[in-house]
């Protein structure tokens, strides 16, 4: 009885874990900056009112909640900047992982299909990239790109180009940077979907009549369904949100919302807007997800 | 009568192992056909050259007289029941079916006619909705007969097809595959291990060893007359008795071994060493031993006795020390059985060897 009791309390320990995790780490950051969002700006230390102040008593309380306000959305939704940058960030993240599945399912494929004695070495070398920092990795990318950098040189001694092109500060720039930076995560869940696959349900599909790009189409894809949305994820939310490589690599055009969130808390120092544009941004993402999550639900219940 | 699959000198090498080496085999219309043998004696790939997984490095392989080679999996008019039944987890019992129809650009209408049908035939047209997962390993194994039968196949390949079912329904559904082919005059192919499957299913066996033929015939043949003393060895159970021919008659030959004489029905044969191949269930055991020494009879010892409900399996060390297996049905009241350290005597007809050279 005792005993029971015992493990009843571990067994509990060990679920707190987690959730302890995302309490601190997720939940009470997201809520003060939920709060914020709702302040208004003020030359103050922090620079937003009102703030929470337990010595005023009931009245303070009263006070915080009058406080409180939505223009900052109001300003979100409106101010044709932040939605073309909303816009424009996803038109970056859609087209950056259409071209990442694009590329990477076929790297991943590959991978899979390699005789299993190199698949370790080969998963190493797709990973490899992470031992170097993610900024000198872009800062690389820069002496690349630029007018006098290895990629013109290399194009002009092949012969085809005259001239040096302006890489630097033009889209493509960013979408280069970032298909390069993500690329192992959009290869590493392909691979995880598509190395677990059997490979006589290939072999089926053949013997039923089914040329190989019926095959792949009709067998591999929709099997290898979850690393696609997995792979997809891992992609489109953090290019959402990207600020670095547009930063570095783009021009002023490209400005992605999460430059546009630095240059609120930073460079405006008004900290409820740039909040608004994070909760925004979150809403924007989490929405999708909890969309899928729903239908794959709904199709497990069918079943 | 023109054979409907030929395999002509077939040699496959795997790396430094021949997995067929130099075989040649005809298979017939309407037949249901076993290919037999242990574990890497290459009946599998056999199978696979058939469906086109796995290209011959020489020889040729004929369907209907029509050489196969070059000739993708996608385009052979044969279809393949997978030993992992190989069932596409995402779509429905029906999809899974609709599959190879779906291929040939087949009208929706008539698609669903012929699902229909396939799935009237293994008895699960109610679970035509469901998916594999959701499918127990005997409704499974239907469904993957099923979808390799649903377009018509002219050969249709079996690849331990029953390996994974529980004894019971395996044998339960021995019956069903043969009465199935018999309904729809398919020529099967199985690949199996098991022998008493490819004697209960086959018309023919092709028992394989090392990359080769050992024997082809009928499962009487094979059993009763087995070509050599691996097969009379591979294919149920058997005492091999190495001995000399000592004299040879019009119709049958002694053959003697020290303490025994065995008077073997057969056509001449060269004297010299020999082996006589005697099923153990030809063996009677009696109690009371006869004095003196006879042909075809011998005095031992039961050492064990494997009692297995309907028959009971002996061993008896005969007096010069070698150990031969008989088994007997247990008609007999249980009181009555013969026990362990019996003297017994053993005794069997002259029919009931079988020379072996090889």
């Amino acid at each position: 009885m005792k005993n029971a009791q015992r493990r009843h309390w571990t067994t509990r320990a060990a679920i707190l874990v987690p959730y302890a995790w995302l309490v601190v780490f997720f939940l009470a950051p997201f809520l003060i900056v939920l709060k914020i969002s709702v302040s208004q700006t003020a030359i103050a230390q922090p620079p937003y009112v009102p703030v929470f102040d337990l010595a005023a008593g009931w009245e303070g309380v009263r006070e915080f909640f009058t406080g409180l306000t939505l223009d900052n959305y109001a300003t979100v939704f409106t101010d044709s900047l932040y939605v073309w940058s909303y816009w424009k960030s996803l038109q970056v993240a859609a087209i950056s992982t259409a071209i990442l599945l694009a590329v990477g399912y076929p790297v991943a494929y590959a991978l899979a299909r390699s005789p299993r004695r190199w698949q370790g070495v080969l998963v190493l070398l797709v990973v490899l990239p992470f031992w170097t920092s993610f900024l000198i990795r872009v800062y690389a990318w820069m002496n690349i790109l630029q007018h006098d950098g290895l990629l013109n040189q290399a194009l002009m001694a092949l012969r085809i180009v005259d001239a040096p092109i302006s890489w630097l500060a033009t889209d493509y720039a960013v979408y280069i940077g970032i298909v390069y930076s993500y690329f192992p995560f959009m290869v590493l869940p392909l691979y995880a979907a598509l190395e677990k696959m059997d490979e006589t349900l290939l072999e089926a599909a053949a013997d039923l009549g089914a040329p190989p790009w019926r095959t792949f189409l009709g067998v591999t894809v929709p099997l290898s369904l979850p690393g696609i949305v997995a792979g997809a994820l891992l992609c489109f939310i953090p290019i959402m949100g990207e600020f670095v490589i547009p930063d570095l690599l783009g021009s002023s055009s490209t400005s992605m919302i999460g430059q546009i969130l630095w240059l609120e808390f930073f460079g405006n120092r008004d900290w409820p807007v740039a909040s608004a544009l994070a909760v925004v941004l979150l809403a924007l993402l989490v929405t999708p997800i909890l969309i899928y999550r729903q239908r794959e639900t709904r199709q497990l219940e069918r079943r | 009568m023109a054979a409907l699959v030929r395999f002509d000198r077939i040699t496959k090498r795997f790396g430094d192992f021949t997995a067929v080496d130099g075989l040649t085999l005809d298979i017939f219309d309407h037949e249901f056909f076993a290919l037999l043998g242990p574990s890497g004696c290459g009946k599998t790939t056999l199978l696979r050259l058939l469906a086109g997984f796995e290209t011959p490095d020489d020889g040729h392989v004929l369907l209907a007289g029509q050489d196969l080679a070059g000739i993708p999996p996608y385009r052979r008019p044969v279809n393949m029941m997978f030993q992992s039944y190989a069932l596409f987890p995402h779509m429905t019992v029906f999809g899974n079916v609709a599959f190879g129809l779906r291929q040939d650009k087949l009208p929706k209408d008539e698609i669903a006619a012929r699902v229909d049908e396939m799935l009237a035939l293994v008895q699960l047209r109610s679970l035509a909705a469901r998916r594999p997962d959701q499918l127990s390993g005997g409704q499974r194994q239907r469904v993957a007969l099923a979808r390799s039968l649903a377009k018509r196949p002219k050969v249709l390949l079996l690849d331990e097809p029953l390996a994974a079912l529980d004894r019971k329904l395996r044998e339960e559904t021995r019956f069903e595959l043969k009465e199935l082919q018999r309904r729809l005059g398919t020529t099967f192919v199985i690949v199996t291990h098991d022998q008493d499957e490819a004697m209960t299913v086959a018309d023919r066996i092709a028992v394989m060893s090392n990359g080769k033929l050992a024997q082809v015939g009928a499962p009487v043949d094979v059993y009763e007359r087995p070509a050599s003393r691996w097969v009379a060895g591979f294919v149920g159970d058997v005492n091999l008795i190495e001995g000399r021919v000592t004299a040879v008659y019009p119709s049958f030959v002694m053959v003697e071994r020290e303490g025994l004489r065995l008077r073997v029905a057969h056509a001449p044969v060269a004297p010299g060493p020999i082996a006589v191949a005697l099923r153990p269930e030809k063996i009677r055991l009696l109690h009371a031993v006869p004095d003196g020494s006879f042909e075809n009879g011998a005095a031992g010892t039961v050492t064990d006795i494997g009692y297995l409900g309907t028959v009971s399996h002996y061993k008896v060390r005969l007096d010069d020390g070698l150990v031969l297996k008989a088994a007997a049905m247990n008609e007999q009241p249980p009181a009555r059985t013969i026990r362990v350290n019996d003297r017994v005597w053993l005794s069997w007809t002259p029919e009931a060897g079988v020379l072996l050279t090889e």
